[in-house]
């Protein structure tokens, strides 16, 4: 926790949701660049965005305007060269990469696009590896794996291969894995893209029922309009800076 | 996360035969090549084994125990006057023709002992005894001759004859030997009898066996005989590596096996190492995942290795395994040589290591590499 964080109030933000103490991440004029030479491409330009604990933030924007960037590097998962970003107090820039990996192990659930569950493992497998990873004996990740799939619908289909399930399933068991190790942060990079409406709908539903409490944030990276209304707040990123931070049904209502 | 590893390795079936495959023959070609390479070479040492003695005297210029430059039979004396030599007998030993029965001719390996001690003696009898040397024509034959005779209907057994320079043998014993480099049986008579069936000659002598005094050590023994002129003295150790060096330096022998040997690394690692990086790059995005997650670097790398140590493991135990199949019961009953020593299996099992090392080095480098952010894209 940073309660004595210097960072400015970003834009849009939502008063409702809580104090400075209860910020998840604080990300300010963050600045990312790819390649080199003739071929560098600036993907973030000094974005900046913050998101409390207890909400579900949306990032919205146009394809190549730099969302997943922001969230790769909010995360941990990629590096930045100026900027600052705080996830809980913890200033990343200050972080070895090993720490950063072990902060990530403790504190971040991902849900990818493409589910990334490994098909030779089974479901419990897949979703008791986050607290394998962070040491954990493997008959008691399982008994907490198994516990968040029954939460998930899924506890029939424990020991199925992901290879056995439905889109929509897999990201059920995607959902658990990012949940099994309690983190407080929740990554989720366009977790409906590859499902359809009726099943996007379930999941966001789900992931709004099992994620969202007042001790985590959620944050959502996508292109699907149909889940905005799940929202909390919505930031629209555009050429690799947030333009606007948007209440709660303000960005669905203007757009949609 | 170790067994999470092992089932990622063996739940892509096709990878994980094609890796098991790869190093079996690996490991099968190297052991093979380099146990029947150790045959030889051991083939080559036969007459040390067989005619075992602390010290060899031979002409100055013979480099190794298969080469025979004759001597004059006065040099048993010189020899026995060197200081330390408790006692030296006379050895003939050379490659005659044995003609049999059917008038088929048969080269065979004969070791003249000497008449009185017997010194060079066959160090196992199958059947009848070694004193019955000294009877008219005696000789005794060891299981290679059994088994070449039976080759050409000949059974050979005690009391049988065969001819050899147009004397009379006549089999009195039965013994087990090892078998020399070029596969001729051996044939034991004495000394002077090996005289008569040699064709004259006016040196016949081959060999000069020394048995050091008690507190005179074999090497300062056979230091002070090579200082008599003419003549080269060894130790059986020594006899035995510049025996196996000659062969080493003057046939294709080693670069022959050392090329098929050479081939197996190659192929060994072209394959396991291929399609360990391509089990690797398909479970990148995996282990990227599990990067995000928060696996440690240490954690990955030691995913990856167990799994190339495994499939190691066992493409190492299948492959010694057919080798020594091979040796076996392909081999055992034919000429070719097998030998199959720890340090083979330590060889190969050194190489397949390397090889599992390389291929686990190379998905570790991949790993190492990869952003955890991939899996976003």
């Amino acid at each position: 926790m940073n309660p004595g964080s210097d960072f400015p109030a970003a834009s849009g933000e939502n008063p409702d949701l809580g104090t400075s103490s209860s910020w998840a991440v604080r990300a300010e004029g963050v600045v990312k660049t790819f390649g080199r030479g003739d071929a560098q491409v600036q993907a973030l330009k000094g974005a900046s965005i913050d998101a409390r604990c207890g909400e579900l933030l949306m990032i919205v924007g146009p394809s190549g305007c730099g969302k997943t960037t922001f969230l790769s590097v909010i995360c941990g998962t990629l590096g930045f060269e100026s900027g600052r970003i705080e996830v809980f107090g913890s200033d990343l820039r200050k972080m070895s990469t090993a720490e950063v990996t072990r902060f990530r192990g403790q504190n971040v659930g991902f849900i990818f696009q493409q589910f990334n569950l490994v098909p030779h493992w089974d479901v419990l497998e897949n979703v008791s590896v986050p607290l394998l990873l962070s040491g954990v004996k493997r008959s008691r990740a399982e008994a907490a794996a198994a516990a968040i799939l029954e939460e998930v619908g899924l506890g029939k289909r424990l020991k199925s291969s992901p290879r056995e399930l439905s889109g929509g399933q897999q990201q059920r068991v995607a959902i658990a894995r990012a949940l099994v190790h309690q983190p407080r942060l929740i990554i989720c990079d366009e977790p409906t893209a590859a499902l359809d409406a009726v099943t996007g709908r379930k999941v966001l539903e789900l992931l709004r029922s099992v994620a969202c409490d007042r001790e985590r944030c959620v944050i959502v990276v996508t292109h699907d309009s149909r889940i905005f209304e799940f929202a909390d707040r919505i930031a629209e990123m555009e050429d690799g800076l947030v333009r606007k931070v948007h209440g709660r049904g303000e960005y669905h209502a203007q757009y949609v | 996360m170790f067994r999470l590893a092992l089932k990622m390795l063996y739940g892509d079936r096709a990878k994980y035969l094609m890796l098991i495959c790869g190093l079996s023959f690996c490991s099968l070609l190297m052991t093979q090549q380099a146990s029947v390479f150790c045959g030889l070479m051991l083939w080559t040492t036969a007459t040390l084994r067989n005619v075992q003695v602390p010290v060899w005297v031979a002409d100055a210029k013979v480099e190794q125990v298969n080469e025979v430059v004759p001597m004059r039979d006065v040099e048993v004396q010189r020899v026995r006057s060197v200081p330390g030599v408790q006692w030296a007998v006379p050895l003939y030993w050379s490659i005659l023709q044995a003609r049999l029965p059917d008038g088929s001719f048969q080269p065979v390996q004969l070791t003249g002992l000497d008449g009185a001690s017997l010194v060079g003696r066959p160090g196992k009898m199958r059947v009848g005894r070694v004193e019955d040397l000294r009877l008219p024509g005696a000789v005794i034959v060891d299981q290679v001759a059994i088994a070449k005779f039976l080759k050409k209907g000949i059974q050979l057994r005690v009391g049988s004859t065969f001819e050899i320079n147009d004397h009379e043998a006549r089999v009195v014993g039965i013994c087990e030997a090892d078998r020399s480099f070029l596969g001729q049986p051996y044939v034991y008579t004495t000394y002077n009898r090996a005289l008569e069936f040699a064709p004259p000659q006016r040196k016949q002598l081959s060999f000069v066996l020394v048995q050091p005094a008690p507190g005179h050590p074999p090497s300062e023994v056979a230091a002070r005989i090579s200082e008599l002129r003419g003549l080269r003295a060894f130790t059986a150790a020594e006899f035995f590596d510049q025996t196996l060096w000659w062969y080493v330096k003057n046939t294709g022998i080693p670069i022959s096996f050392g090329t098929v040997v050479l081939l197996g690394v190659v192929v060994g690692v072209a394959v396991a190492g291929q399609t360990f990086y391509l089990f690797v790059h398909e479970n990148l995005r995996f282990m990227a995942a599990l990067k995000a997650m928060g696996a440690r670097t240490s954690t990955l790398a030691g995913m990856v290795l167990l799994q190339a140590l495994t499939v190691g493991f066992i493409g190492y135990g299948l492959g010694v395994g057919l080798a020594a199949w091979f040796g076996n019961a392909v081999l055992k009953g034919g000429e070719p040589p097998f030998y199959l020593p720890w340090q083979v299996l330590a060889f190969s099992g050194g190489i397949i290591l390397f090889i599992c090392c390389f291929s686990a080095a190379i998905g570790m480098l991949k790993i190492l590499r990869a952003e955890p952010a991939m899996v976003f894209k």
